[in-house]
């Protein structure tokens, strides 16, 4: 017993991996949220008239909210004066390939390990760069195009596709939906845009990487990712942030419309900055997350591996609208030395036969708090609507928690929904199987989270499985239940 | 907000007015008094829940809001026996407490011999004869500002049941304890207080039985608060069968003392609103507790019950099944919450939240609730809904039966997993008509 309380402290103090701080010159607007901020923003990225209404009407809607306080998560707020809400890092005209990247922006995802070169060359993944919330750098640009995809950044979206952009931003997140929804629609920075046309399955993963690098900034950034009727996409994001002792903002919107038999499968692996042990700094990621399925027979699959952030507190969700339409949802949280993350999903049901499938495996450590909140709501018209869901708990210590809040709304009476919780710790027996196996305790540990963490760590493509793999075994190092 | 803030005022102006004359002037010791007067201050400051709180969004409790308020103030004379036969269970022998309006009534009631160590009284008696033991309970197991209705509950407290075992006493016989709201609509709140004490070792069986007669819309609101000692048995049913009209608030709150075993039934079938909180607050090492629950409903009822299995301490079981059978246009509401409070290690919880809607108007929300401070716990929870198997109403029609009557005895089947568990026999046999009766108004031919 003795010995596993000690490993539990040196787990608590592991150490993060990504805190380094790169110097890069950037573009950082003064701190303060006014209507001239806004109109700075929109005209410093040379954006169309109507554009900048847009942000200015998500703006005065955002003045009449207030911070939600239902979340079980405890912090204090945040001063939005406070915050630059512009940082780009300098650059002095149009890239045309990647090695005009600054070379100590390209050092920088080398030490990530996502060497921009390499991963082109190599694993053939299409990466879009995004450092304080604008997109530096995007590979595979041209070959996709072949195909007719369409994969840039989000302020080259509304420069050379604005009719795509103005039909499906703000259709699944309205600029209304909520506190954070409102602030980023009307600040967001960049981000990244995909489209995705009829009957084309996208050959490559899709991958954006993000990176918040100035300090006293917040990162808003927006993705927006169309799949056309019967076409198919893999997409990918990861993040990470440098130590900072100050809590950082990081509020995104990703929105995802997937047409008649098209499918989105995204899959994000957060390991943003989780704070100290103390839990001094980190980040605070406040992200709306949600995907249509308009069409019939459409799919649209979430997959998170969350690790990072101080706070975690994000639902991605699916309205299935379509007919036959089905969403899942796989997670992973972690939740170690003081981090808290109040993370699940909602499936709409709307559609006729329509199919859910909810896999929700926390793991708290240290003084962590890990909860579980989702809905699962089945709406008159939704005949025939099944749902499965599972969420598990694990816990490693005796000073952290798991909270489970379900919400099972359902007015049809075809619908079948079944959810299922539980909770337990990795047993003694279990460590001493593989102890006498000939496995050290640590190992052993790592087994037995990643088993348990199998059934999401199988949704993941296989590059990001085994960095997922590793991030927790990373996460986990000196740890025993 | 400051208009709707207004608004709860003038809504609550009438209840507060009467609660403030009565708190002046109901007779009692000088703790009782000031107990009063604590739950109007507590109903000021809360006024009536609205569905902007977390613990309220699907029970909108308005319609209570806008009924006359008419509190009782003594059982009166109007019912006869005869008007109770229907509500007697068939072949009971133990005693009977009637409480008309939420007063006790000699006259109808059938006391137990008495039986040395055990107190089976109304709480107006009990306190005219002052005793101790009230004081050193009442109103500390449920909190007056738990919510509005907690707080309006306290400052009417007048009467009720009041059941005392001493330590190592085994009470004769199971209690039936009948609520009855009467007929007409010259006091139509009833407000019951109900204490039950049991020393260490004791063990007695009693059942809250809630009727209504004729068909007028009234309003109860009722908390029994239960006191289980150290190794104590007890066995607590409720079973509401109020009319299509009324309105139901209760809370039942549990303190569960080391190595006691607290078995809690709750059968709601009636009323247009009925809201059941039950609360086990285990506070110390060795208990084992079992909730249980069923609410078959039709028409616009809604049934919302809110349940808390709170481990406060180590080494205590808990364990819950709900079912549900919906009909018509009605809405079931379960919040199912167990609380494993820290360093509470080796606990063992469980909850099932069953529910079985029989039309396409009905609706459900489920919510089970975890929260986990401790980390060598086994916890469950599982929720479902859903419909009756195809292949056992296939069986079932092979065997000759229609298709309506295989959906009864199916549904029945789903009902008596629940019936089964209450022990004392003649309520179960009560209770197997009152549901056959329901399921019979519920599944017609589809």
């Amino acid at each position: 017993m003795s010995e596993s309380l000690n490993t539990i402290e040196e787990f608590v103090a592991s150490d993060y991996k990504y805190g380094f701080v790169t110097n890069i010159e950037s573009d950082t607007v003064p701190p303060g949220l006014s209507e001239d901020t806004i109109r700075f923003i929109s005209a410093k990225k040379k954006e169309p008239a109507w554009f900048t209404e847009w942000r200015l009407k998500a703006f005065r809607h955002w003045q009449t909210m207030e911070e939600p306080k239902w979340p079980n998560v405890h912090y204090t707020q945040t001063d939005y004066q406070s915050i630059s809400y512009y940082s780009a890092p300098k650059q002095k005209k149009t890239l045309n390939s990647l090695d005009e990247v600054d070379p100590e922006l390209r050092k920088t995802f080398d030490k990530l390990g996502i060497s921009l070169n390499e991963q082109k060359r190599l694993s053939g993944v299409a990466v879009d760069a995004v450092v304080d919330s604008v997109s530096v750098a995007t590979t595979f640009k041209t070959e996709l195009a072949k195909q007719g995809i369409i994969f840039c950044s989000f302020s080259e979206a509304v420069t050379h596709h604005p009719e795509l952009v103005q039909k499906y931003l703000g259709s699944v997140v309205p600029h209304t939906d909520n506190f954070y929804a409102a602030l980023n629609s009307a600040v967001f920075t960049d981000g990244s845009f995909c489209y995705i046309p009829k009957g084309v399955r996208c050959p490559m993963e899709l991958s954006t990487y993000f990176r918040i690098e100035a300090a006293n900034t917040g990162q808003f950034e927006r993705t927006l990712i169309v799949a056309d009727e019967g076409a198919y996409v893999s997409y990918l994001e990861g993040c990470t942030a440098p130590m900072r002792d100050e809590n950082q903002l990081h509020a995104a919107v990703v929105e995802l419309i997937a047409m008649d038999n098209a499918q989105i499968k995204y899959s994000t692996v957060q390991n943003w900055y989780p704070g100290d042990k103390d839990g001094k700094g980190g980040i605070y990621n406040f992200v709306t997350k949600r995907g249509l399925c308009k069409g019939a027979s459409s799919k649209i699959s979430w997959t998170q591996v969350e690790t990072g952030s101080a706070i975690t507190w994000k639902y991605p969700s699916c309205i299935l609208q379509g007919d036959n339409s089905q969403g899942e949802f796989y997670s992973v949280a972690l939740t170690n030395h003081m981090q808290q993350a109040d993370t699940g999903t909602k499936m709409i049901h709307i559609g006729k036969n329509t199919r859910s499938t909810i896999v929700s495996k926390g793991i708290s450590a240290g003084r962590g708090q890990n909860s579980y909140r989702g809905q699962v709501k089945i709406m008159k018209g939704a005949a025939n609507a099944r749902n499965f869901s599972q969420c598990d708990s694990l816990l490693l210590g005796d000073k952290c928690g798991a909270h489970t809040f379900p919400y099972i709304d359902v007015q049809n009476s075809t619908a079948q929904v079944e959810h299922e919780a539980s909770t337990s710790k990795i047993g003694e027996d279990q460590i001493f199987y593989l102890n006498q196996r000939g496995l050290e305790t640590q190992d052993a540990v790592n087994m037995i989270v990643n088993g348990f963490c199998k059934e999401v760590f199988r949704e993941l493509p296989m590059e990001f499985a085994v960095e997922a793999q590793k991030l927790l075994g990373v996460s986990l190092d000196g740890s025993v239940g | 907000m400051t208009q709707t803030k207004t608004k709860s005022v003038s809504e609550n102006a009438a209840h507060l007015a009467a609660a403030e004359t009565f708190a002046a002037s109901a007779p009692g010791p000088d703790w009782l008094r000031n107990l009063r007067r604590n739950g109007v201050t507590h109903f000021t400051e809360l006024g009536f829940p609205t569905t902007k709180l977390e613990d309220w969004i699907y029970c909108n409790v308005a319609p209570i809001t806008k009924l006359a308020f008419r509190p009782a103030t003594s059982a009166g004379t109007d019912v006869t026996a005869q008007q109770l036969a229907p509500f007697a269970f068939p072949g009971w022998t133990g005693s009977r407490l009637v409480f008309v309006n939420g007063h006790f009534s000699p006259a109808l009631s059938s006391l137990p011999a008495p039986q040395p160590g055990v107190t089976i009284t109304n709480l107006a008696t009990a306190l005219a004869s002052g005793d101790q033991l009230i004081e050193s309970h009442l109103a500390h197991h449920a909190g007056v500002d738990a919510s509005g209705f907690s707080a309006l509950n306290t400052a009417f407290i007048a009467d009720g049941a009041f059941i005392a075992l001493a330590p190592n006493t085994i009470a004769a016989g199971p209690v039936h304890l009948l609520f009855v709201s009467a007929p007409g609509d010259t006091a139509n709140t009833a407000q019951p207080r109900n204490l039950l004490v049991a020393g260490a070792n004791s063990s007695v069986k009693v059942v809250e039985h809630y009727v209504s007669l004729g068909g007028t819309a009234h309003f109860t609101n009722a908390i029994t608060e239960i006191a289980v000692g150290e190794g104590a048995h007890l066995e607590h049913a409720k079973f509401q069968e109020e009319n299509l009209e009324a309105f139901h608030v209760a809370t039942v709150q549990v303190t569960l003392a080391r190595d006691s075993r607290f078995l809690s039934h709750s059968i709601s079938t009636g009323a247009k609103l009925a809201r059941h909180n039950i609360n086990l607050v285990m506070t110390g090492q060795g208990v084992d507790c079992v909730m249980n629950g069923l609410y078959a409903v039709g028409g616009k009822q809604l049934v919302d019950h809110h349940t808390v299995a709170d481990h406060a301490v180590p080494h205590c079981g808990s364990h819950e099944y709900y079912h549900g059978i919906l009909g018509g246009h009605s809405r079931g509401v379960f919040n199912g919450k167990i609380f494993v409070r820290k360093d509470a290690q080796k606990t063992d919880a469980k909850q099932t939240s069953r529910n079985l809607l029989v039309t396409d108007n009905a609706t459900v929300n489920a919510k089970p609730q975890l929260e986990i401070l401790a980390d060598d716990v086994k916890c469950t929870h599982g929720a479902t809904v859903g419909q009756l198997n195809d292949e056992a109403l296939f069986y079932c029609r092979s065997r000759g039966l229609d298709e309506v009557s295989a959906r009864r005895l199916l549904t029945h089947a789903f009902a008596s997993e629940i019936v089964n568990r209450i022990t004392v026999e003649p309520v179960r046999e009560h209770l197997e008509q009152v549901l056959w009766g329901r399921l019979e108004e519920l599944i017609e031919k589809k």
